[in-house]
């Protein structure tokens, strides 16, 4: 191949430059602002800013509100997370059995994947609205459903809101994944085994294990940070709070409340615990996957 | 009663191409019988229908005296050898072969002491505890023959089993096949569209081409008296020499020169000749040739020429003839390995 060579070697810093603003710009500076926020505290008036050490990570750790919003961060991930890797899979699994208008299927799967968070919670809040929602009548008239005063039934709606759109991420990754396999090997356990049940979890799930590792932490990831839009536009954390994501109170105390201390340092924390769990993915579940 | 039955067999696939025509074929116990042909010409559709992979369009199965158009494909008691051999790559060889018998509910011992038996048949012992991607192509040859021994099944299926091995590879493995199958006694049935591989393996070969079974026969019956052109020009290296010509006064005649030939009159007709059948004479009675190119293969020597009238000719001969490209030679054949095709249904003439 023929090596490309500019006079100047200044010249490839010019085509590195517009990635490297934005990145700067908008990622590594609002870095260390967050830092800079997490370890002082500033005056009411926005006048002064004082080094605080550990006191905004000690305020927010000792904040019962903070516990509630970490354990249902932690009940919402794991839900969602199940919820949309499943029934994704076996959307999957389905649509990879169609044979007549399989691409119709597949444009009509993948379809919720383009919506946006908040357009997503507001879609949801047609069907959730105590006046109008289809599903709230419907939860209604079952058992008294209402996410207004019940921290369950709220947990319900932004379960459903929040899986939805996840459903059509999982089901693409896995129909590729599926489409990976190689034909044969699925002939060879059609000879091999009757059930198409245990052929499934003894054959197709396994060989999916790399799509299926990937998709656990995007939703995990996904669950943690971009609930925001979901959150702001239909429960807004009611009854009353427990159904705040660690992200949406982080945005709450810092912008509404204005306690930017503790803002930063919600999320210096939260970005610790993401980095624990990607680590623990990584060294204990990766190991026990097949790649092909 | 024959052990493998197929009753005027045809696929059809949805998107109305037909892949097999009316098909019928009876496969005695224990004998080994290739399907050879092209690529496209049906010959791994009708395998994959006898496995169960492909829906029967219309005909029937039948295996053991029973029909199995219907039966799954587990259930029919036969395993197949895939081409790119199919074995399962998250798991060890030793659960690749033990699969089959776990799903089919036989107990952990008689499990261990039927992969044990097979890993020393196939002496792949000391690999039972790899995974597919640690072995190499010979060895994941080995795994998949073993996870196919395994079940002990009334048949097997290889379907071009050989094609991803190197040549020295393929023909060593083809005879350990051969000896396998004959040591073992199963009814086996193997895809190949390599005429050596179906000529050395077969008791029986079946040579397909688009879709209908051209000629059933011993390999030898297939070689000395192909029923059509195709199956006379697909079997045998180099192919046969095809000359067409006419058949008058029990004499054929092409451009260049007649041949005497006892059949009744005919006009389009083609003379089908092997280049082994064809010598070098000295005398200059034989037909007159320029040699055009020559292939030294070391045991045999092949010359391509053409005649005076722009016939391509091939021989092939023995000796060591010290012919070069440019010369002049005379050819002849022997009379009794002349075969005649009519031109219009390329099937072989009948006296």
């Amino acid at each position: 191949m023929k090596k490309v060579q500019f006079k100047s070697k200044y010249t490839q810093y010019i085509f590195l430059a517009p990635t490297l603003i934005i990145i700067s710009i908008f990622l590594y500076l609002p870095i260390v602002q967050t830092f800079r926020d997490a370890f002082t505290t500033q005056d009411a008036f926005g006048f002064g800013r004082f080094f605080a050490g550990w006191d905004n990570f000690k305020f927010v750790l000792s904040d019962p509100s903070y516990l509630v919003a970490l354990k249902f961060t932690f009940i919402y991930i794991f839900v969602i997370t199940v919820i949309s890797c499943s029934l994704g899979l076996l959307l999957a699994v389905q649509a990879n059995k169609v044979i007549h208008g399989k691409s119709a299927y597949k444009t009509l799967l993948i379809w919720p994947y383009a919506i946006a968070p908040a357009v997503v919670g507001v879609t949801a809040q047609y069907f959730f609205s105590e006046r109008f929602g289809i599903l709230y009548a419907l939860f209604n008239s079952l058992w008294g459903f209402d996410w207004t005063a019940n921290i369950f039934d709220a947990y319900i709606y932004l379960f459903i809101a929040g899986s939805w759109k996840q459903i059509s991420a999982n089901f693409i990754f896995f129909l590729a994944g599926l489409q990976t396999i190689q034909k044969s090997v699925i002939e060879a356990s059609l000879i091999d085994c009757r059930s198409s049940l245990r052929r499934f979890w003894t054959i197709t799930f396994p060989l999916l294990m790399p799509t299926t590792f990937f998709l656990v932490i995007i939703n995990i990831t996904y669950g943690f940070f971009d609930t925001f839009g979901i959150i702001d536009t239909t429960t807004i954390g009611a009854p009353s709070g427990e159904t705040k994501t660690l992200v949406y109170k982080a945005y709450i105390d810092g912008f509404r409340g204005l306690d930017l201390g503790a803002a930063g340092a919600q999320s210096i924390i939260m970005m610790l615990l993401v980095l624990i769990i990607t680590i623990i993915q990584f060294r204990y579940i990766e190991r026990r996957i097949h790649y092909n | 009663m024959s052990f493998i039955n197929l009753k005027n067999v045809v696929k059809v696939y949805p998107d109305g191409t037909q892949a097999i025509f009316n098909s019928s074929l009876s496969i005695e116990k224990g004998e080994l019988v290739v399907f050879v042909g092209p690529s496209g010409c049906g010959k791994s559709t009708l395998l994959r229908m006898i496995a169960g992979l492909e829906d029967v369009t219309d005909g029937e199965i039948d295996l053991d005296g029973n029909r199995i158009n219907e039966i799954d494909p587990s259930e029919r008691d036969i395993a197949m050898v895939f081409q790119n051999y199919a074995l399962y790559p998250h798991m060890s060889v030793y659960n690749n072969i033990a699969y089959g018998l776990r799903s089919r509910g036989i107990k952990k011992l008689e499990i261990e002491a039927q992969v044990t038996n097979v890993s020393e048949l196939l002496q792949i012992g000391d690999l039972l505890s790899k995974k597919p991607g640690q072995l190499s192509g010979g060895q994941r040859q080995r795994v998949a023959m073993g996870r196919a021994i395994a079940r002990d099944p009334k048949v097997f299926l290889f379907d071009e089993p050989l094609s991803n091995l190197d040549a020295k590879l393929r023909v060593q493995v083809r005879l350990e096949i051969k000896k396998l199958q004959r040591k073992m006694g199963t009814t086996s049935i193997f895809v190949t569209h390599d005429q050596t591989e179906a000529m050395t393996l077969g008791d029986r070969l079946v040579v397909m081409n688009k879709g209908v079974m051209e000629q059933v026969g011993t390999p030898m019956e297939i070689y000395y008296h192909p029923k059509t052109k195709f199956v006379a020009e697909f079997i045998g290296t180099p192919s046969m020499n095809f000359i067409t010509g006419s058949i008058k006064d029990k004499t054929f005649k092409a451009s260049s020169f007649a041949i005497p030939a006892k059949y009744e009159d005919k006009d389009d007709v083609i003379l089908g000749v092997r280049p082994e059948d064809i010598s070098i004479t000295k005398a200059t009675t034989g037909v007159k040739c320029k040699v055009e190119l020559i292939e030294k293969l070391g045991s045999s020597t092949v010359i391509y020429c053409v005649d005076m009238k722009e016939n391509q000719l091939c021989v092939s001969t023995q000796s060591r003839a010290s012919v070069e490209v440019g010369d002049t030679i005379h050819i002849s054949t022997n009379n009794k390995a002349l075969h005649f095709f009519d031109r219009e249904t390329s099937k072989a003439l009948t006296k």
